[in-house]
């Protein structure tokens, strides 16, 4: 690599970080994103070959031909998928991406392998250095390749699961002793060919191991209900960085392990954060295959007061004469369709001097941030959206609470039923306000399958009836009132 | 083997860490979409077999992988545009 090269890429791994780093601020997230962006367009115009030689200094060959009509190809469907996905379908959009760049992944390291796997076949006894793998690099592949393809088969069942298909868990006695050894012979397999990359039967055991790989995946994920799939997308997301970093390794181009690496941590990072925001840890995410252990039965006792029902007229001239109202918004609300008929309800309050906040569970709706996307698409400015600790704290000044298809993240059984499978999970505090308004189409229990608490207290009313509409009734009695 | 990529290796996990340590949580969907853009440099990889690639199976697989990285890459930064351009500030 010349020096030329070498800074250029130094600057394409500043602009990455940069592009992470911005990515961290409402203010600066698109320029970041452009930043990335910018920088993988500088990487692809020095790329080079394993040789050190560019790859775009060659003569043009069918290959090429080839590589521009797939590289438009996917620009398509990427531009397809981006500019039709609806926000809500975001989490699905994503494991979508995902697993697409995890089978690429997959496909580069089999690639390179198998080339070096049959390089002595071809060359006779002659075996040519630069195709010689060591250890190392045979192993990188292997992983890339063992990674690549569970994200791709992973990302593809979660993918299915936020479609609404087989969302239960799906699991049997004896489930995780049987990943466990499938995940033993793909690992041996992998040892076997780390060492013996050139061995008559490498190509038969790595195409063996790669369809274990993949069917490891869709193992991984089946057993994980509906609502666990976005710490699954975050975990695949940093999979298939890593499977990209050691691609990198395999074949020598910096930009590669740099960016795939800073994905593959900084995933970690997110995946953890998560788990923490739901107070489980990761390995009960993963394995524990949470909501078919009858935990819809537990947390119903104790609870004790009677359901109390609110018109919305009523709720109308609450809102009107209150001087602080709080919005708990959920995914319900999103899948209404209510969030515009929301800020409608809020500008209004606004006008008649009314101090309008909403409070953001960092898993309100399907992924963590889901919320703010879903309401900034409603024009919600983002400084309204204020992050549980913040407003917990002052939750008793509030006058009037706005539960909008929100149900776990509001349950107080996670502060005082010990017996509750959410207890011990961080809430927003709504029932600490002077009145509560919980908006739902019915009684029924939320995502997670546990009774709420919060609908029996005394200063909780219930608002029932189709979101949307009985907003739009309200923000029409606001006005007149 | 070249150590020097391992010692770039290990600083990036830690920059990885450390550069999203205080995101806050309204923009982790936006993050997680940006960084699996990100990850879509799997592109460069499918361009560099399929210009090697000497066999048609090798040439199926590498266009395939090229197609997959550039649908990762190209659609990861454009719906993460789409996304962010929405969040707006106060008028």
């Amino acid at each position: 690599m010349s020096s030329t090269i070498a800074f250029i890429i130094i600057g394409v791994s500043v602009l990455f970080i940069l592009g992470i780093k911005f990515l961290s601020s409402p203010k600066t997230a698109r320029i970041g994103n452009l930043v990335a962006a910018a920088g993988m367009f500088i990487a692809l115009c020095v790329l080079l070959k394993t040789d050190g030689t560019s790859v775009w200094s060659h003569g043009w060959s069918f290959n090429y031909t080839l590589i521009v009509i797939g590289t438009i190809i996917g620009l398509i469907i990427g531009a397809i998928g981006a500019y039709s996905v609806k926000m809500t379908s975001m989490p699905q959009m994503v494991a979508l991406f995902n697993g697409l760049g995890g089978g690429a992944a997959a496909l580069v390291a089999s690639l390179e392998f198998i080339k070096d796997a049959k390089a002595p076949v071809i060359a006779g006894m002659e075996i040519p250095v630069a195709h010689q793998s060591t250890a190392f690099i045979a192993g990188s592949m292997l992983f890339a390749t063992l990674i690549g393809s569970l994200s791709f088969s992973g990302s593809i069942i979660a993918y299915l699961k936020l479609e609404g298909k087989f969302e239960k868990p799906m699991t049997f006695p004896g489930q995780n002793i049987l990943n466990g050894l499938i995940l033993l012979v793909i690992l041996g397999l992998c040892g076997f060919l780390t060492f013996n990359a050139t061995n008559g039967n490498a190509t038969t055991a790595f195409i063996v191991m790669f369809c274990l790989a993949l069917f490891f995946g869709v193992a991984m994920v089946m057993p994980i209900g509906g609502a666990d799939m976005p710490v699954v997308i975050s975990l695949l997301n940093s999979f298939t960085g890593l499977a990209v970093a050691a691609d990198g390794f395999a074949i020598n181009n910096l930009a590669m392990v740099v960016a795939g690496t800073l994905v593959g941590s900084s995933g970690t990072l997110l995946t953890l954060l998560m788990c923490k925001a739901m107070n489980r840890p990761v390995t009960n995410v993963l394995f524990g295959a949470f909501g078919s252990s009858g935990a819809a039965q537990a947390g119903a006792a104790g609870v004790v007061g009677t359901v109390k029902p609110i018109q919305a007229d009523e709720v109308a001239l609450l809102l009107a004469y209150a001087q602080r109202v709080v919005v708990v918004p959920g995914y319900g609300m999103a899948v209404a369709q209510a969030q515009h008929s929301v800020r409608e309800l809020t500008e209004e309050l606004g006008k008649r001097g009314v101090e309008v906040q909403f409070a953001i569970h960092p898993v309100a709706g399907r992924m963590p941030g889901h919320m703010n996307v879903l309401l900034a698409e409603a024009n919600v400015p983002y400084d309204q959206l204020i992050e549980m600790e913040q407003i917990n704290p002052s939750m008793d000044r509030v006058d009037v609470c706005l539960v909008i298809g929100a149900n776990d993240v509001v349950n107080p059984a996670a502060r005082e039923d010990k017996s509750s499978p959410i207890y011990g999970m961080p809430i927003i505090d709504a029932d600490h306000c002077k009145t509560c308004i919980v908006m739902k189409r019915s009684m029924a229990a939320g995502f997670a399958g546990i009774e709420n608490h919060l609908f029996y207290k005394d200063n909780t009313r219930m608002l029932f009836g189709d979101a949307k509409a009985s907003l739009n009734a309200r923000v029409a009695a606001v006005k007149a009132s | 083997m070249d150590t020097n990529v391992l010692f770039i290796f290990i600083l990036a996990i830690f920059v990885g860490i450390e550069v999203i340590s205080k995101v806050p949580s309204m923009l982790h969907t936006p993050l997680m979409s940006g960084t699996n853009a990100i990850h879509g440099i799997i592109l460069f990889g499918g361009i560099l077999v399929l210009a090697d690639a000497s066999t048609p199976l090798a040439q199926a697989l590498g266009f395939v992988a090229v197609i997959f990285g550039s649908a990762n890459v190209f659609g990861g930064f454009m719906v993460t545009d789409l996304m962010l351009q929405m969040f707006k500030k106060k008028k």
